[in-house]
């Protein structure tokens, strides 16, 4: 989907602009927000490209660097804690051989933290792109990373 | 006089075709004839399965299982079983799963002590299912507030009801809503926080991604009782499942003609969009949500104006939380004496909990207003792992505080939660034994509001800072008796201060750990000790010369080369040089190094 | 549609189970609100398919729901029955799902050791 796809989702109005930086962003092959599509965004939507930027660094899902192809995020809050994330981002740190908000030397993943993911009935969880796996143990992790690699 | 044995005689169709009402007769009979009908409780039930192997009867409190029954082995079931106790073996379902069929008086506690209203269709039906929820009387209560009541009438029952605010403030919803009605101008709107963003909450996410025609129910009842024609919807972007659903659930109502034109053909239009989060727990705070649904940066705003007068794009809004919505439906249709009944004085209805932590039953748990602490933890959550003791839950996430056990018979309710010094907040429990450390605790959640700030103003975003920073000093032993006394000045001072509720409410957990916990605090400082065991920097580690039979195994696995000892000689722990990581006693097999 | 319409609407798929004469004799329903989904609730689901077309059964559906809450023992499955009390299971991974359609739905047998509540 090109950029001019994304546009024709949206009516001109500002209150747009948040869903369009996700769409834009999940369209980038390297999951961020390069300096084009900011431009193309305040274009659109007939804004100062300051106050896009200014949008985009608030929320901290947005990146205006690359990064891998697939986010990996480890829930940090206290009940994921509790029940042993430290360990689970140790695995994963040693796996990808990153650290946090860092991708693999493969550029297949990227690792960050994030708060709370809403499933802290199966703590500790994790989410890829869009899936959330919980229940997590070193091997799960390592198992899980191995799926995605061999699907990629 | 309650009666020594309950007979249960399957009544059901297939049983009574196999001549159970016989076998029935013959047992009343010979029961009469040994003079035991004081005694013994013959009662005939419903079907309880497995019908090929019937008639059948259960006798409790054995629940011994006979099947297969005939009016002849009515005598010798009451001579052996019913007098002797001895139930006869030849005639009793021997397969294991019969034990379980038979218990279904016995459910697992963590689902009967719970009152479904709200969840009541999760796991129930299909969410996708439009034609599910209307067999659930789904739509059945807008039907009615349209073509049976006026705006005014619907906004009496909500307050008659006591509907209190499910999104932590508890507001009353009926004065809401009142409130947003009488405020000047035709264009109003409605709006749904679904960005819960409280570590441990995930009541919203499963009642979108179980239900989300409840919530559209709710909020389009809100925009017919205040004169809206547009609603939001915003969900946080870590919730892809509940979008999906919500959006598959808005087309399929407006296919259905019951969202956008006309709706139920009573002349109402009324339609909502989802607007998604970027992952801001901030914006969980209305006016920063609504900063966010307007396309800008999610920064609070100072209130008054409160947004039932100056809301989206300054007009008059309501904001209520997803559980508010998954209410109305309910309360419209069994009346607001129906709701009113349940919970307590203050706190009306019920509440959905999302239990997590320490506790063997996590999970989400619907209960009336009033339940105690204790009968969450250790029945609907059946208790804490290898039995530990329970140290202190979690109420109300960030802008919450600790209950100790010691409170655990606390009614929960709006007001008896606020005294304690915690808050409802949006329902999560995190449930604390006894390794926790709750001083590491605060700094956690400390943490957590210091990053999510939106750097506005400066009591959050300098005060916050500079009081992480003092308990960082003091989980790494570098703590003074001073540090105590300046948290609890900058607590009150931030809280006074701050714009918004997210840095008034951050330093909660510091006060609630300081006024519960003050020992805890003092042992770190102090005695450069934690008692939990869990700040690393402050174990110490020595080795226990008795024990140690010099294996070597500690030596070779520290990092620093802390441990010097000669072969099949106690070792020594150099404790200038140790950093506290623990690997020497994770490698020791002879229990020979002591923690503390 | 009028209200009228939606009340027709509402008689027709009252029933809870939806097991009305002429269709299935057994409902399975998988749990797939997204602690179930974390937990495998997707694998579960499969497995289920799987095994009811891999023995050929005829009278059998099996559909999803949201969370009904026990997060520790999901997957969580519900299989209603006609004539039978409704059975909840915790724990349900793929083999668990199997042996369900095999002892349970074949043979009639519940599986005792993941049976968390049963109801009428």
């Amino acid at each position: 989907m090109t950029r001019r796809d994304v546009f024709e989702r949206y009516s001109k109005t500002g209150d747009n602009l948040i869903s369009i930086l996700h769409d834009l962003q999940n369209e980038n092959e390297w999951n961020y927000l390069s300096k084009e599509d900011l431009q193309a965004a305040a274009d659109y939507l007939e804004l100062p490209y300051s106050f896009v930027h200014g949008v985009a660094t608030f929320y901290t899902m947005f990146s205006l660097k690359p990064r891998g192809r697939h986010i990996v995020r480890v829930c940090q809050s206290p009940p994921c804690q509790l029940m042993g994330a430290t360990t689970v981002s140790d695995e994963l740190k040693k796996l990808l051989n990153v650290d946090f908000g860092q991708t693999s030397a493969d550029q297949m993943f990227t690792l960050e933290m994030t708060s709370c993911l809403g499933v802290c009935g199966v703590a500790p969880a994790m989410m890829v792109d869009d899936d959330v796996y919980g229940n997590l143990t070193p091997k799960r992790v390592n198992e899980i990373i191995g799926e995605i690699r061999r699907e990629s | 006089m309650k009666k020594r044995l309950d007979v249960l005689i399957c009544g059901g169709a297939a049983c009574i075709a196999s001549h159970s009402h016989d076998f029935k007769a013959r047992l009343i009979e010979v029961v009469k004839e040994k003079d035991l009908e004081e005694e013994i409780n013959i009662i005939e039930t419903g079907c309880m399965g497995p019908c090929e192997l019937g008639p059948v009867m259960v006798v409790y409190p054995d629940g011994a299982f006979y099947i297969r029954l005939k009016p002849e082995h009515a005598e010798r079931i009451v001579e052996e079983h019913f007098l002797k106790g001895r139930p006869v073996e030849e005639w009793l379902w021997q397969a294991p799963e019969a034990r379980k069929i038979v218990e279904e008086k016995r459910q697992v506690p963590f689902f009967e002590k719970q009152l479904k209203v709200v969840l009541k269709n999760c796991g129930r039906i299909d969410p996708e299912n439009l034609n599910e929820y209307i067999g659930h009387d789904g739509y059945q209560a807008l039907g009615r507030c349209l073509t049976e009541m006026t705006p005014d009438t619907v906004i009496e029952t909500v307050t008659a009801s006591g509907l209190r605010g499910r999104g932590g403030a508890g507001f009353p919803t009926g004065l809401k809503w009142k409130l947003a009605r009488k405020a000047e101008g035709d264009v109003k709107y409605v709006v749904c926080n679904a960005d819960e963003g409280d570590p441990g909450a995930f009541m919203d996410r499963a009642i979108l991604e179980g239900d989300p025609h409840s919530v559209i129910e709710g909020m389009t009842i809100a925009g017919y009782a205040v004169g809206a024609a547009q609603g939001f919807v915003y969900v946080r972007a870590e919730y892809p499942l509940a979008v999906k659903r919500l959006r598959q659930a808005l087309d399929q109502a407006r296919e259905a003609g019951l969202l956008g034109e006309n709706i139920l053909e009573t002349g109402f239009s009324y339609d909502l969009e989802i607007r998604i989060g970027a992952g801001a727990f901030v914006c969980g705070e209305e006016t920063a949500l609504m900063a966010s649904v307007e396309g800008h940066r999610g920064m609070p705003r100072p209130k008054p104006p409160y947004p039932s007068d100056s809301g989206l794009w300054e007009k008059p809004t309501v904001i209520n939380n997803v559980e508010t919505y998954a209410n109305l439906r309910h309360i419209l249709l069994n009346g607001a004496d129906w709701f009113a009944a349940m919970g307590t004085a203050k706190s009306k209805g019920t509440k959905v909990f999302a239990l997590s932590g320490n506790v063997n039953n996590t999970g989400l748990v619907e209960v009336p207003m009033g339940i105690t602490l204790r009968e969450i933890v250790y029945e609907v959550g059946g208790g804490i792992p290898g039995d530990k003791a329970l140290k202190a839950v979690q109420t109300g996430g960030p802008s919450g505080g600790c209950i100790p056990a010691e409170y655990l018979d606390t009614p929960i309710d709006y007001e008896s939660l606020a005294e304690l010094g915690s808050i409802m907040g949006s329902g999560g429990l995190i449930v604390l034994d006894e390794n926790t450390c709750m001083v590491n605790m605060a700094k956690f959640f400390l943490e957590f509001c210091v990053e999510e700030s939106c750097g506005q103003c400066s009591p959050c975003r300098i005060g916050l800072k500079q009081m992480l920073m003092v308990l960082e000093r003091i989980t790494r032993g570098e703590g003074t008796m001073e540090d105590l006394d300046d948290l609890e000045r900058m607590s009150h001072t931030i809280k006074a201060t701050s714009l918004c509720g997210l840095g008034q409410s951050a330093p909660n957990p510091v006060l609630s750990t300081l006024k519960y916990f003050r020992e805890e605090y003092e042992a770190h400082i102090r005695e450069r000790r934690c008692p939990a065991l869990v700040c690393t920097d402050l174990i110490t580690y020595t080795i226990t010369a008795d024990a140690c039979v010099g294996c070597t195994a500690c030596a070779r696995k520290c990092p620093v080369d802390a441990i010097s000892g000669e072969v099949k000689k106690p070792h020594v722990i150099d404790q200038d040089v140790c950093i506290h990581c623990g690997s020497c006693f994770d490698a020791c097999k002879f229990n020979a190094i002591e923690r503390r | 549609m009028k209200l009228e319409d939606l009340k027709k609407i509402r008689e027709k798929h009252q029933k809870d189970m939806i097991l009305r004469d002429g269709d299935a004799r057994v409902r399975v329903v998988v749990g797939m609100g997204t602690s179930g989904i974390a937990a495998g609730a997707r694998e579960t689901l499969r497995a289920f398919l799987e095994e009811i077309e891999k023995r050929t059964i005829e009278d059998v559906i099996v559909t999803q729901a949201g969370e009904r809450g026990l997060s520790s023992h999901e997957p969580i499955v519900t299989v209603f029955e006609k004539s039978k009390p409704n059975i909840v299971y915790g724990n349900v991974t793929a083999d668990v799902a199997r042996k369900i359609v095999a002892e349970h739905i074949v043979n009639g047998s519940p599986l005792s050791d993941f049976v968390l509540e049963v109801s009428e």
